[in-house]
C-alpha cells in the first residue's frame, strides 16, 4: 500500500504541493487530474525522489522513502514513465529491456559478462510482448513512432517488476484512436499485471471512462477524490476547471 | 559495433539495428586479437626497420590513452579535456618508482596503476558530478594542477627538464626491456591486452549501463542506475588504462616529461578521437595510427605543422563531419542495404 502523508514542496513562495495526505490501495487504478499547474507532476516527481519534499512521509508497505534517490525509490518498488518519453534513444528496443532487467538485478556494473545475460530474458521478453513491442525489438529506440516510444517508456517502467506504477500523462502528444488504444493498453497491463497504477491525464472522457478512483488537485492541494459520479458533480471541480460563472447545474 | 552514431545513421535510413551492429563473442574477439598481436610480433623479422618499431611502440602508448579516453567520450557521453593527466602521471609514476626504489618492473607497474587508480578515484569523485562543459574544464583544471605541481617540485620530477638520467630497464622473466625487440613485443602485448579489456568492458553489461547513462542520465537513475558510481567506475578504469599508455612512453623514451602532462596531450587525445571517430571501437586506434603519420609526414616537410593539423581538423570536423571508420562503417551498411534492395 503506498500512503502519502502530509506532503509538500515549496518553490520560493509557491507552493507546488501543500500537505497532501493520499492512501493508495494494493492494486488499485487512480486518475490524477487539475488545471495546469495544479502540482501533479511536482507531486510524482516528489514520490519518485526526482524532488526532495520539504516535509511529509512517503510510505510504501511501511517504509518510508521521501527523500530518498530515484534509484533507491525505483529498487523499493516504484517505477513511473514520463510525459515526453524518456528512453535510451541509441539503443534497441530489446537492448533497452535487457540493460534494464540487468540493472534490476543488481548487475549493472557486471564487467566479466558479455551483453545480454541469459538471465534477464525472461522479463524483458515478457515486457516486451505485454507492450506490444516484441515485433519492434530490432528497432532503435530513436526510429520508433511517438505511441511506441510512449510504449518503451511504460515497458521500462514495467519491466523492473515496480509495486507501484505512475505514469505521467500516457496519452501525451497522441491523436485521438491512438489516445484511446494506449490507455485501453494501460487499462490492460492493469488488469493483467495486479499492480497499482496512478495516471495523470488531461482527457476527461478517458479518465471518466477507466478509473474507478479520480483525485483532484488545485494549487497544489487536494481538492477532490472519489469516483468519476462524484467528482464528476462535485462543485469545487466544477469551479476549478470552468469557472464560477458555470457552476450552476454544471457537470464536467 | 556501432554505437550512438549508428543509431542516429539508422533513424536517418530508416534501418533497424539489426544489420548495423554485430555482436561478437568473447572468443572471437581473443582470437582477433591474437591474430593482431601475432602480426605485430612478426613485423621485427619481416622488416629490419627501427623506425617501423619504434612508430609502433608510439602507436601502442597513444592507442591506448585515446581508445581510454573514447570509453568516456564515446561511450559514456563524458568529454574530458583533462584525460592527459593520467597518462603523464602513469610516465612519471613508473619512472619515478623505478629511479627511486629499483624495485622489478612488474612491481612497479602495478604500483603505477594503483597509484593512478588512487588519484582518478580522487579526482573523479569530484568532476562526474559536473556536467558537460563543466565536466571538460574542471577536468583539465586538474590537469593544469598536475602539470603545475611537475613543474614546481622540481627536487622530485626535474622540474621542465624532466626525469633525466635515464629509467632503469631490470630485466624479468627473461624479458629485457633494455633491448629493442623485446621492449617493441612487450609494448604491443600490452597494446592488444588493454584493447582487449577495453573491449570487454565495452560489450559487458556495464558497457551498456554506460550507453543508457550517455543517451539520458536521467532515465538511467529511473530505471535504478546508481549514475555517480558508473560514471566514477569509468573514470577510473579509463585512467589505468591511458596510465598503462605512459608507461609505455616511459619505457620508450627512457625519461617522463612536462610535455606528458600538459593539456596538448588530452588536446591531441580528442583530435584522434575525432580523425578516426567515436562510434566504433577501433576508431580511435586508426586515429592514432593517422596522427602520428600525419604527424612523422609533415614535420619531415614543413614547419608549419600546426596549420597542416588545423586543415585536417577542419576536414574532419566540417566536411566529413564524424571520424574515418564512422565514414567507413556508415558507407559499409549502406551498401549492404542497397545490395539488399537489389537483391
Amino acid at each position: 500500500m503506498l500512503e502519502i502523508r502530509g506532503l509538500s514542496k515549496s518553490f520560493g513562495g509557491v507552493k507546488a504541493t501543500d500537505n497532501v495526505t493520499l492512501d493508495f490501495a494494493d492494486g488499485s487504478l487512480t486518475a490524477v487530474i487539475g488545471p495546469n499547474g495544479a502540482g501533479k507532476s511536482t507531486f510524482f516527481n516528489l514520490v519518485t525522489g526526482a524532488l526532495k519534499p520539504d516535509a511529509g512521509q512517503i510510505l510504501l508497505n511501511g517504509v518510508d522513502l521521501a527523500g530518498r534517490t530515484p534509484p533507491d525509490i525505483v529498487r523499493h518498488g516504484i517505477g513511473r514513465a514520463f510525459q515526453v518519453a524518456s528512453i535510451f534513444p541509441s539503443l534497441t528496443v530489446e537492448e533497452t529491456m535487457l540493460a534494464a532487467v540487468c540493472a534490476d538485478q543488481r548487475r549493472a556494473g557486471v564487467l566479466h559478462r558479455r551483453f545480454p545475460l541469459a538471465e534477464s530474458r525472461g522479463r524483458a521478453e515478457h515486457a516486451m510482448e505485454l507492450l506490444g513491442l516484441a515485433s519492434k525489438r530490432d528497432r532503435i529506440a530513436a526510429t520508433l513512432s511517438h505511441g511506441d516510444q510512449k510504449l518503451l517508456d511504460i515497458a521500462l517502467a514495467l519491466v523492473l517488476d515496480p509495486k507501484v506504477l505512475l505514469l505521467d500523462e500516457p496519452t501525451a502528444g497522441m491523436g485521438t484512436e491512438e489516445r484511446w488504444r494506449m490507455i485501453d493498453k494501460v487499462r490492460e497491463l492493469w488488469e493483467k499485471q495486479k499492480i497499482t497504477v496512478v495516471f495523470i491525464e488531461h482527457d476527461m472522457d478517458i479518465v471518466f471512462k477507466i478509473a474507478p478512483e479520480i483525485i483532484v488537485l488545485c494549487y497544489g492541494r487536494i481538492l477532490a477524490t472519489g469516483a468519476p459520479d462524484a467528482i464528476r458533480r462535485n462543485g469545487a471541480v466544477i469551479e476549478a476547471y470552468l469557472g464560477t460563472e458555470h457552476h450552476a447545474g454544471a457537470a464536467i | 559495433m556501432t554505437e550512438l552514431k549508428a543509431g542516429r545513421d539508422g533513424e536517418a535510413l530508416g534501418i533497424s539495428r539489426t544489420g548495423a551492429r554485430s555482436q561478437r563473442s568473447r572468443y572471437g574477439d581473443v582470437l582477433i586479437a591474437l591474430a593482431a598481436f601475432v602480426v605485430l610480433a612478426s613485423l621485427p623479422l619481416l622488416f629490419g626497420s627501427k623506425a617501423l618499431l619504434d612508430f609502433v611502440i608510439r602507436c601502442s602508448a597513444f592507442g591506448l590513452f585515446a581508445t581510454s579516453l573514447n570509453l568516456l567520450v564515446g561511450y559514456t557521453g563524458l568529454t574530458s579535456f583533462g584525460h592527459g593527466m593520467f597518462f603523464g602521471l602513469g610516465a612519471y609514476g613508473y619512472g619515478l618508482i623505478m629511479q627511486r626504489t629499483g624495485v622489478p618492473i612488474p612491481i612497479a607497474f602495478v604500483a603505477t596503476l594503483v597509484i593512478t587508480a588512487v588519484v582518478a578515484t580522487v579526482i573523479g569523485a569530484i568532476c562526474v558530478r559536473l556536467k558537460e562543459i563543466y565536466f571538460a574544464f574542471v577536468t583539465l583544471a586538474f590537469q593544469m594542477l598536475i602539470h603545475s605541481t611537475i613543474l614546481s617540485w622540481a627536487s622530485l620530477t626535474g622540474g621542465d627538464q624532466g626525469l633525466r638520467g635515464g629509467i632503469p630497464r631490470p630485466a624479468f622473466f627473461g624479458i629485457d626491456l633494455s633491448n629493442h625487440v623485446h621492449l617493441y613485443i612487450t609494448s604491443c602485448a600490452l597494446l592488444v591486452i588493454g584493447l582487449l579489456l577495453m573491449r570487454q568492458i565495452t560489450q559487458s553489461p556495464f558497457g551498456y549501463t554506460l550507453r543508457m547513462i550517455r543517451d539520458n542520465a536521467t532515465r538511467a537513475s529511473f530505471v535504478g542506475i546508481d549514475v555517480w558510481r558508473a560514471k566514477l567506475t569509468i573514470f577510473v578504469l579509463a585512467a589505468l588504462f591511458a596510465s598503462v599508455g605512459g608507461i609505455i612512453m616511459a619505457l620508450f623514451v627512457s625519461g617522463a616529461y612536462p610535455e606528458f602532462a600538459y593539456w596538448t596531450i588530452s588536446g591531441e587525445g580528442i583530435f584522434i578521437n575525432m580523425l578516426g571517430g567515436v562510434t566504433t571501437f577501433l576508431g580511435p586506434m586508426v586515429g592514432t595510427v593517422l596522427l602520428l603519420i600525419l604527424n612523422d609526414t609533415v614535420t619531415r616537410l614543413t614547419e608549419y605543422y600546426g596549420i597542416v593539423l588545423g586543415i585536417v581538423i577542419l576536414f574532419f570536423a566540417i566536411g566529413l563531419r564524424k571520424g574515418l571508420m564512422d565514414f567507413a562503417v556508415e558507407w559499409y551498411t549502406q551498401r549492404g542495404d542497397s545490395e539488399k534492395e537489389r537483391g
